[in-house]
């Protein structure tokens, strides 16, 4: 009997081993997944004579089974019988390293950095250290650009002569033949050297990163900026000067547009690095030169960085680098010819304003603001509007409504249905800042006219709109102005309109408050209740399911029943069907049975005409 | 469907690998034995026919250009296309098993589970060699037009493929998203004066690039100078003799095939009568012109109506870059040896082709024939037609694909076992040593 126990507990675990191979792959990858269950079932023992030897020869795979093998093994120390024997883990994960695909290789190696720390210093020099070199001298450039990620881990915990070892396996990986190493080891430079000696650095880092900043392919240089970044961050102020900033310079002027982009783009970053003085005699003018850049992609990215550049600026000489260097570059990308500069500029130039103060703002970037906000393209114009809060605090927004209006207006009226969906969405935040009398004069027109879009995502977000209007100026404002406007569309001749007006008061019932509800928005929904077209009358129902919470008991029984009622035996099947809904929900909440059991039994009938 | 639309040699690697695509879209590799035999490697499909839905087009399953990705691991790459859909093709090789199941015995009927008392891990057993292609990656919905070519960029990072009127680049990890570097599309398509016909990747510089047009011209483009190459660096086109011009000058100056030097300097196209090889350096004029098969030019009228005139035929340099293969009519093909410009032309056809025979020279001859072995041009069989061939990068070594049949020749060996240096006296007399010739079922 005791055998019989054990085949039960043993069943599930031999399902999972033989799924480890079935055809389907899916059934493979949830047996992966379930690796530390078998390999609990296993033991230490067997896990590391059997298992994983089985493992390292199975890379034939999908690649989704073996990221998931190589993200297992990364928690699989305490399987194999805890960190003496971590080492076991290496062989998979080694094969692991040299598959073709990126993704999975990625994994491998973040695992293998991951038990790296598992390793005792002796068993790092003896295991570890010894698979770092063979994977760096692999002949497939795949192990290859694996070792390049598994230097820095090692790097720290060995001796002083498995270090000079390390550092010459890695020089020797940058100038590797393909350009899948060089650009691998390029992009790992930055790790590497954080955790040299600084001497090192100077001696060995700083002649690798010239090298590859200089490299024949595009795609090595453009990853060796982003290493300058972290190795200026390392050096002492005296040596950028001599030892990373004539190579970056060369970065900065680079002949291909790609290697200038990552400077653009990593530009805030540098600046972090290099420290205030460079800062001003070299980041300045290579970023006036970004801003000039004859190629579009390049000005879209330095344009995205105006704000945070001038934002960490020295303080002492902020204003003076600002209004001579920069602003001349900026005013002249407001009238660039493409399109995404300019918008990437637009999303950023406002927040110069919190920087200049108000009188520069005045002067110098609200002729900029104007230009802007009547640019040819809409996502210009959008982007200057998104961000009105930040000259709001400064200058207030006055100044600006008189071109704000003619520009809201006319993305108001935008061909394109985005655009005016974009500009809708900016209309509680608009009202909140112009106030309301400045809306309810200019603006409150088009919210209305955006109830009768002939669209129909404009007129839900339209609705939606007013809501947010409402909790903003509150219900007294909502019951004078557009509370009559609203009930107005329930005549209207179109049934779209008048289901808008449906739609309308679901949304605003609630903000509007009991009274109102009540007093106002029901007499015209129960109205609703006979028109002629379908869609209007079951969206009364719904309606009315809506409202209800809002509505006191007395106008529940007294008005809405009745209706509710006559609806249910509605000729229209879809009509009948909310109605009903809608009274078994308000009997349930009653807990008015006899009329519940009607209600069902009509429901009922209702399917089975 | 058997026909032959495509023939590529891998570029690196110690074994030799011939990738051929077919109408049918199926690619069959051949890998050379060490004896000096080819074998078929491994025969999948890479492409299906297809329906677009959306314009009521069907999508032909033929295989336009095959490139081999340089060398990851021990498994081989390649990327396959027809008109519209790119893939990325792993052929891998596979010598173990696992063995042992728990529940279940070799022949998978079930055990009974009383006799399951231990877990049994499988084991990996060494079987025959097993060779599986596996599509890797699809690149899908990026053209518009036909697909006319690929290139794998110097970087092995990104490749380009080229459509009528645009070229995109891709990097090679990412399908659902590519770049358009060149867009020839006017906004009213009745301005339309030009279509790319191929586009080709620099061997070392990973920015530039070289595509040719319907009008004879190739355009040279920096990708460093700007994302968007619509402006080129360099055209390389001859200016038109005018006393030639006639209403067939436009389509036989044509640029079929562009291929750059295995050095880098030079640029080879093929139009219809001729091909040309440019000096990166000089725009105007090409440094050397070979005619192909100058007694057409007089025929140009009958191969219009036939269609025949709108032939792409391919060329192809030689590992060192001393000598140029070219297609011709009649299954012949044309070798020109730049140094002592001299030129041969060849047969490959079934009738000549006897395995280790000698290829003998074929003259075509305008007026009376002069030897017996002489062809007229009246003859010519223009149905007969060498569109794609292929020369190995390193030896001498060439793939040459006639309709359904895949002849490779190579040079013969020299007594003290090397080849020989790839002279067109070695083109004559020792090339032609027929290795093998296969039929393309």
């Amino acid at each position: 009997m005791a055998g019989a126990e054990g085949d039960d507990s043993l069943y599930p675990i031999a399902v999972l081993i033989d799924e480890l191979r079935n055809e389907d792959v899916q059934l493979r990858l949830n047996s992966i997944k379930k690796l530390s269950t078998i390999a609990l079932a296993l033991g230490v023992e067997r896990t590391r004579t059997e298992l994983l030897p089985f493992l390292t020869d199975t890379i034939y795979d999908e690649d989704e089974v073996l990221l998931a093998l190589a993200e297992q093994l990364g928690s699989f120390t305490v399987l194999v019988g805890g960190p003496e024997f971590v080492h076991c883990l290496l062989p998979p994960l080694e094969s692991l390293a040299t598959v073709e695909e990126t993704v999975v290789r990625d994994k491998a190696v973040e695992s293998l950095q991951k038990i790296s720390q598992e390793h005792s210093p002796v068993d790092l020099e003896v295991h570890f250290v010894p698979l770092v070199k063979r994977l760096a001298s692999g002949d497939w450039f795949t192990s290859r650009t694996s070792a390049c990620g598994l230097f820095s881990v090692c790097y720290p915990r060995v001796s002083s002569t498995v270090k000079a070892e390390i550092r010459q396996h890695f020089r020797t990986l940058c100038s590797d033949d393909t350009p899948m190493v060089r650009r691998a080891a390029s992009s790992k430079l930055g790790e590497f050297a954080k955790v040299l000696e600084l001497d090192y650095v100077k001696s060995d880092i700083i002649p690798l990163f010239t090298a590859l900043a200089s490299d024949e392919q595009d795609s090595v240089r453009l990853l060796a900026v982003e290493a300058g970044v972290s190795i200026a961050t390392l050096l002492p102020q005296e040596d950028l000067e001599d030892l990373v900033m004539p190579t970056l310079r060369q970065a900065a002027e680079d002949k291909s547009w790609r290697v200038r982009y990552m400077v653009a783009d990593k530009f805030s970053e540098l600046q972090k690095a290099v420290g205030p003085e460079i800062t001003k005699n070299d980041l300045v003018p290579a970023f006036q030169n970004l801003l000039k850049d004859c190629e579009a992609e390049v000005r879209t990215a330095a344009a995205n960085k105006v704000k945070v550049f001038c934002e960490s600026l020295p303080e002492d000489s902020r204003e003076t680098i600002i209004m001579t260097h920069i602003l001349p570059c900026v005013k002249e990308l407001v009238s660039d010819t493409n399109q995404h500069v300019k918008s990437a500029l637009a999303s950023v130039i406002m927040g110069l304003s919190t920087i200049l103060g108000k009188d520069n703002t005045v002067e110098h970037l609200l002729p900029l603001f104007l230009v802007q906000l009547k640019d040819e393209y809409p996502e210009v114009r959008l982007n200057i509007i998104s961000n009105l809060d930040c000259v709001n605090e400064v200058i207030g927004i006055r100044q600006l409504s008189q071109s704000l209006l003619p520009a809201i207006v006319e993305l108001a009226e935008d061909a394109k249905w985005r655009v005016r969906l974009a500009i809708i969405e900016y209309m509680p935040l608009l009202a909140g800042q112009l106030g309301v009398e400045f809306f309810d004069e200019k603006l409150n027109s088009l919210c209305m006219a955006w109830l009768i879009d002939h669209v129909y995502a404009i007129r839900e977000a339209a609705t939606c709109n007013l809501m947010k209007l409402v909790e903003k100026f509150g219900a007294e404002w909502a019951q004078n102005t557009i509370v009559p406007k609203v009930l107005g569309m329930a005549n209207d001749s179109n049934y779209l309109h008048r289901m808008t007006t449906l739609f309308c008061i679901n949304a605003l019932s609630e903000v509007c408050g009991q009274e109102i509800t009540t007093k106002h928005m029901l007499p015209v929904v129960l109205k609703m209740s006979t028109d002629q077209v379908a869609n209007v009358r079951f969206n009364v129902a719904r309606c009315l399911q809506k409202i209800g919470p809002v509505l006191d008991s007395s106008a529940l029984q007294a008005d809405v029943k009745p209706v509710l009622e006559k609806l249910a035996t509605d000729q229209d099947m879809d009509v009948k069907y909310f109605a009903l809904e809608r009274e078994i929900l308000s009997l349930i909440s009653m807990r008015v049975c006899k009329g519940l059991f009607l209600c069902i039994t009509l429901l009922f009938n209702c399917f089975s005409i | 469907a058997d026909v032959i639309s495509t023939v590529e040699f891998n570029q690196t690697g110690e074994f030799l690998f011939l990738a051929t695509g077919d109408k049918g879209g199926r690619v069959v590799i051949f890998q050379r034995e060490p004896q000096g035999e080819y074998n078929v490697y491994s025969t999948f499909q890479s492409h299906e026919p297809e329906f677009d839905y959306l314009k009521s087009l069907e999508i032909e399953e033929r295989i336009n250009k095959i490139r081999w990705l340089p060398l990851h691991n021990p498994a081989h790459f390649l990327l396959a296309t027809n008109d519209k859909t790119i893939k990325l093709w792993k052929v891998s090789e596979r010598d173990k098993r696992a063995e042992g199941y728990n529940l279940r015995d070799e022949e998978g009927r079930l055990k009974d589970l009383s006799t399951v008392t231990t877990l049994q891990v499988p084991v990996l057993r060494p079987m025959d060699l097993l060779v599986e292609a596996s599509p890797r990656r699809v690149f899908a919905n990026a053209h518009a037009y036909h697909i006319n070519s690929i290139s794998v960029n110097s970087d092995c990072e990104t490749y380009l493929s080229a459509d009528d009127l645009r070229i995109n680049l891709w990097n090679l990890n990412i399908t659902d998203r590519s770049f358009n570097i060149v867009d020839l599309k006017p906004e009213n398509m009745e301005d339309l004066s030009e279509v790319i016909t191929v586009a080709e990747f620099h061997p070392h510089h990973c920015h530039l690039l070289a595509f040719s047009s319907s009008t004879g011209t190739t355009r040279l483009c920096d990708m460093r100078a700007s994302a968007l190459c619509d402006q080129h660096a360099k055209l390389f086109e001859e200016a038109a003799d005018p006393s030639h011009r006639s209403f067939f000058s436009e389509i036989v100056s044509s640029v079929s095939d562009v291929k750059f030097s295995h050095s880098g300097r030079y640029l080879l196209t093929r139009d219809y009568l001729t091909v040309k090889v440019w000096d990166l350096n000089m725009e105007n004029k090409p440094v050397e012109t070979y005619q192909v098969h100058d007694y057409l030019r007089t025929k140009l009228c009958s191969l219009y109506e036939s269609d025949c005139i709108f032939d792409k035929f391919e060329c192809a340099w030689n590992g060192t870059d001393s000598v140029i293969m070219t297609g011709a009519y009649n299954n012949y093909f044309r070798m020109f040896d730049r140094a002592s410009l001299r030129d041969v032309t060849l047969e490959a056809s079934r009738e000549v082709c006897k395995r280790r025979a000698v290829l003998q020279p074929r003259r075509v001859c305008v007026g009376k024939k002069q030897k017996e072995t002489d062809v007229s041009v009246d003859s010519l069989d223009f149905r007969k037609k060498i569109l794609h061939t292929a020369w190995h990068p390193k030896e001498n070594i060439i793939a040459i694909a006639a309709s359904n049949n895949l002849y490779i020749f190579q040079d013969r060996l020299t007594p003290n076992g090397h080849h020989n240096t790839p002279e067109i006296q070695s083109c004559r007399q020792h090339h032609n040593n027929l290795m093998n010739c296969y039929e393309h079922i």
